[in-house]
């Protein structure tokens, strides 16, 4: 028997129907905002962006969820997620109770148990991990706020393994490209100035439909004052839609765009010479590097014509330094994706723009102490140098790295907590390795507000309440104007939910470790921060967003002098370092794999309306897109006889099938490939609205193509073929 | 008569559905029904292609075929205003206004069986607010304000930029304009 079957609870479907209604004269309902209405500031959880907002009830009813009109960071507006917040809240699939994994009749299922159970049962593993193995050998996979109280427990118990997916499955790439080029990543939010930008480059970045608040506030800024937007994308993205210039690019074939861009900015001599002079070095290098790869070459490559690439290369030129070519945010596609960012850098690094207006600005945030706490203990082992040792360059846990190292009876790690992410879904070609690390595992605890798939694997299941019922951390993210925004409770927790940071205290108490939570409600803490800083909770209770004055430029001045925190001091368009490691020191180009006939590139991205696949069951949101299509070209669909509407399953080159999705057959997609929304195709039937719906793109990659550099998993590897449903029926 | 109307900037609007969510958070409508919704329209044949996004709701026309045709008077105009409301109390549901309009901007509502429709936030309006949709735009593509007031930001858009309506043709003069 599997020391761990996955479980699947069978979901109680709710029976209800409604009767037939005839009309006896209605009376008008009340007009909203009429009864009697409170409020309490919030900020929004939906996604990681974090932006200010006032919940709003009505006649102790929830009613909305509206932005702060003080916050600079999301200017005063929630985006579709966080106007559908309320749906997180009312979802009555929400996890409800703690859950055991109990063995009954021989076979494995979850009991509800009480907080008590669920949280000595994980403390005597914890202390079991301690005694067998050592107490360095638990980790944390966190997506989301809460995630830092899980932090601080493990911490203070002695294991520092953590990882969020942000980084190996996102946007590590770029932020790792660009420390090495310039010394500091972009950071998030990220530091593009683009409300000042007069020349935007959008590579595979779909602005628009990926709806980082800011982001998309601050582009459509620049497109409202006439900015030259530029957009790569195979795809006829949104933002293409809004671009001056689409180049509908062969998948994969970006760096050699990149490297031809290069090619004209020097030798037509368009590059800033005088920033080059004065901050980088390694330029004669690159001129020589690029020699071979002209606009002619580039073409044959990405299918974009050299007539084209001269013209926007000319343009960007024409605009600089406020001309930004946008990092993007998620760039685990081709494995070379450090060096492709690297590219992206050092061609804002030719364009003058890195600490310039209308490029990249000087991010600030709050000088904010942390409340006083013992420090923690120092570790007995450096994990990251046992589990990465492949990616000494990678400063930050690396997801697939850390499952890698937890299966096998040598396995370095022994226990797990995941906090807040649903890594099936989020990883890469996980499903069989979740399974393995699950069977090897002492301890497996899921911290989540809904029945994600991850559940299925855990020991004991922690149910989480929302983040408008409970108090969170104080938001305090480096960016333009420095502030802070605090989160209180809007409602009580539903059923038996708790907040992280009573979870992490409770477990701390049962290791002996109360001392490094020496508070009884998280909100003393948060208190104790806003004094230090002359606010209160009183005060942020009230206003919600505290705005503080700027205290260093937001640009560099002219002429002025400049310490990159690189090896060199200067912006290092020739890497040392990465030559030291045996990496490419400047981005090269290689040719990507080019599908089969039958077969196409399998694209995916964002919709506006969801995070990840987290917000799929959210009823306000599912509502408004319940489920994914494939788009198709046209002259594909008429190849295949396919209409819109029609049900395929998408099988990739290893014969894995997915769940069924309807074609959508658009002019907005390339013919040699397809496209669909991540995050659906949920298997979990407790999740009743988002289970079924659509398919699972992240289930297709089984082709991982390894980031040498990072170690993140690139995800663009694969090929599907469209197989109609009635064939599989 | 007080004309409102709402203008929105196509060339801004991503099609992000923030309206949509809004409007039904604001006015609390059921599981399944919009008061107002998001078109995609694409033209031209890859590579040459234009997509817009529309966000479309009731055009509270100045000439409000439904409510000429309800025949119990529970289709009504806002106080002096072009604002088409539905008296609930008075709505046999017979559906000769959904008929009537000819931008399908009518629902019925669930359980009770009565017409509903948009009402340009006339409760927001009242206090001197935008209708929810308005004011939630992440992009600021949507703007509310009175037409034959020559100094508001409605008209000053209307008079510098290009622009279209829906279903010009049908006459019934509709007041949510598109800049194009």
């Amino acid at each position: 028997m599997k020391r761990r079957e996955f479980l699947k609870l069978s979901a109680i479907l709710g029976a209800g129907t409604a009767a037939p209604g005839f009309l006896t004269g209605c009376s008008p309902p009340p007009l909203p905002g009429t009864g009697a209405v409170e409020t309490s500031p919030t900020v929004c959880n939906i996604c990681f962006w974090r932006c200010a907002g006032t919940v709003y009830q009505e006649n102790g009813e929830p009613w909305k969820v509206v932005g702060n009109p003080e916050d600079l960071h999301s200017m005063g507006r929630l985006c579709t997620r966080g106007t559908g917040g309320l749906g997180s809240y009312l979802d009555p699939d929400r996890l409800r109770q703690p859950m055991l994994r109990v063995e009954r009749n021989g076979r494995q299922t979850f009991q509800p148990v009480s907080w008590d159970e669920a949280l000595d049962f994980i403390a005597e593993r914890m202390r079991g991990i301690a005694e067998q193995h050592g107490e360095d050998r638990l980790c944390l996979f966190s997506h989301g706020v809460g995630g830092s109280h899980f932090r601080k427990l493990l911490a203070s118990f002695g294991s520092r393994g953590y990882a969020q997916p942000s980084f190996a499955q996102c946007r590590g790439p770029r932020d790792v490209g660009f420390a090495l080029t310039f010394g500091e990543g972009v950071g998030s939010p990220d530091r593009t100035d683009m409300e000042h930008s007069r020349c935007i480059v959008l590579i595979g970045s779909h602005l628009g439909e990926n709806l980082h608040n800011g982001q998309v506030q601050t582009w459509i800024q620049a497109l409202e004052k006439q900015a030259t937007v530029i957009t790569v994308d195979p795809r006829f993205s949104v933002a293409a839609g809004k671009s001056k210039h689409w180049l509908p690019i062969r998948p994969g074939t970006d760096m050699a765009l990149l490297l031809a861009w290069m090619h004209v900015l020097i030798n037509e001599g368009l590059y800033d010479a005088d920033y080059i002079a004065r901050y980088a070095t390694g330029f004669e290098q690159l001129a020589a590097h690029v020699q071979p790869f002209s606009p002619e070459w580039a073409f044959l490559e990405t299918g974009i014509s050299a007539a084209k690439i001269r013209e926007t290369a000319r343009e960007m030129a024409h605009h600089a330094p406020a001309s930004l070519v946008h990092p993007g945010r998620h760039v685990t596609w081709y494995g070379d994706d450090t060096q492709r960012s690297r590219a992206i850098a050092i061609l804002n690094a030719l364009l003058g723009s890195w600490g310039r207006k209308g490029g990249f600005y000087n991010q600030e945030k709050v000088d904010l102490p942390d409340y006083p706490t013992p420090e923690a203990p120092k570790p007995r082992s450096d994990w990251q140098a046992v589990v990465q040792k492949d990616f000494p360059l990678a400063p930050s846990g690396i997801t697939n790295a850390i499952i890698d190292a937890s299966i096998g009876p040598d396995a370095f790690f022994k226990g797990w907590f995941v906090y807040g992410t649903n890594l099936p879904f989020t990883i890469p070609d996980s499903a069989r390795n979740l399974e393995a690390a699950a069977q090897s595992l002492d301890l497996f605890v899921v911290i989540d507000t809904m029945p994600a798939e991850i559940t299925g694997y855990a020991d004991v299941v922690l149910p989480e309440c929302t983040y408008l019922e409970r108090i969170d951390p104080i938001r305090n993210s480096p960016e333009r104007n420095p502030s802070l925004a605090v989160s209180m409770p809007a409602f009580e927790p539903r059923h038996e939910t708790k907040p992280a940071w009573w979870m992490a205290k409770q477990l701390a108490e049962r290791l002996d470790l109360g001392r490094y939570f020496p508070w009884d409600d998280y909100a003393e803490v948060v208190d104790w921060q806003l004094q230090q800083v002359g606010s209160s909770l009183e005060e942020m209770q009230r206003l919600g967003v505290k705005n503080f004055p700027r205290t260093t430029p937001m640009y560099f001045t002219p002429g002025q002098s400049v310490e990159f925190f690189t090896e060199s001091g200067k912006i290092e368009l020739y890497s040392a370092m990465l030559a030291g490691f045996g990496q490419d020191p400047m981005p090269v180009y290689t040719r990507p794999e080019r599908p089969e006939p039958g077969y196409f590139h399998l694209n995916y991205g964002r919709a506006p309306a969801h995070t990840f696949g987290r917000t799929i069951n959210n009823p306000q949101l599912f509502e408004l897109m319940p489920e994914n299509a494939v788009w198709v070209n046209p002259l594909v669909a008429n190849e295949l006889g396919l209409n819109s509407g029609d049900y395929v399953r998408l099988k990739n080159q290893d014969g894995v099938i997915s769940n069924r999705v309807r074609v959508r057959v658009t002019e907005r997609i390339r013919p040699d490939s397809v496209y669909i929304v991540h995050g659906f195709g949920h298997t979990d039937a407790r999740q009743r609205l988002a289970a079924g719906r659509g398919a699972d793109d992240n289930g297709l990659m089984t082709r991982i193509l390894v980031d040498p550099i990072m170690g993140g998993t690139g995800m663009r590897g694969n090929f599907v073929t469209l197989i109609s449903e009635e064939y599989t029926a | 008569m007080i004309r409102y109307g709402m203008v929105i900037d196509t060339q801004l609007c991503i099609g992000c559905g923030d309206c949509v969510v809004a409007c039904k958070t604001e006015n609390k409508l059921p599981a399944g029904l919009n008061r107002d919704w998001v078109v995609e329209a694409t033209r031209g044949r890859y590579p040459d292609l234009t997509t817009e996004f529309r966000s479309e709701r009731c055009n509270h026309c100045s000439h409000a075929t439904c409510v000429h045709t309800c025949p119990t008077g529970a289709s009504h105009l806002w106080k002096d205003t072009n604002i088409v409301l539905v008296d609930p109390g008075k709505c046999t549901g017979c559906k000769a206004c959904i008929a009537a309009c000819p931008y399908d901007a009518r629902l019925i509502m669930t359980p009770d069986g009565y017409i509903d429709k948009c009402t340009f936030c006339h409760h927001r309006v009242e206090k001197g607010e935008d209708p929810a949709c308005v004011s939630s735009c992440p992009t600021h593509c949507m703007h509310f304000g009175i037409l034959d007031e020559p100094s508001s930001a409605v008209s000053r858009l209307l008079a510098s930029r290009q622009q279209k309506v829906l279903l010009d043709e049908t006459g019934n003069q509709p007041n949510v304009y598109y800049l194009i």
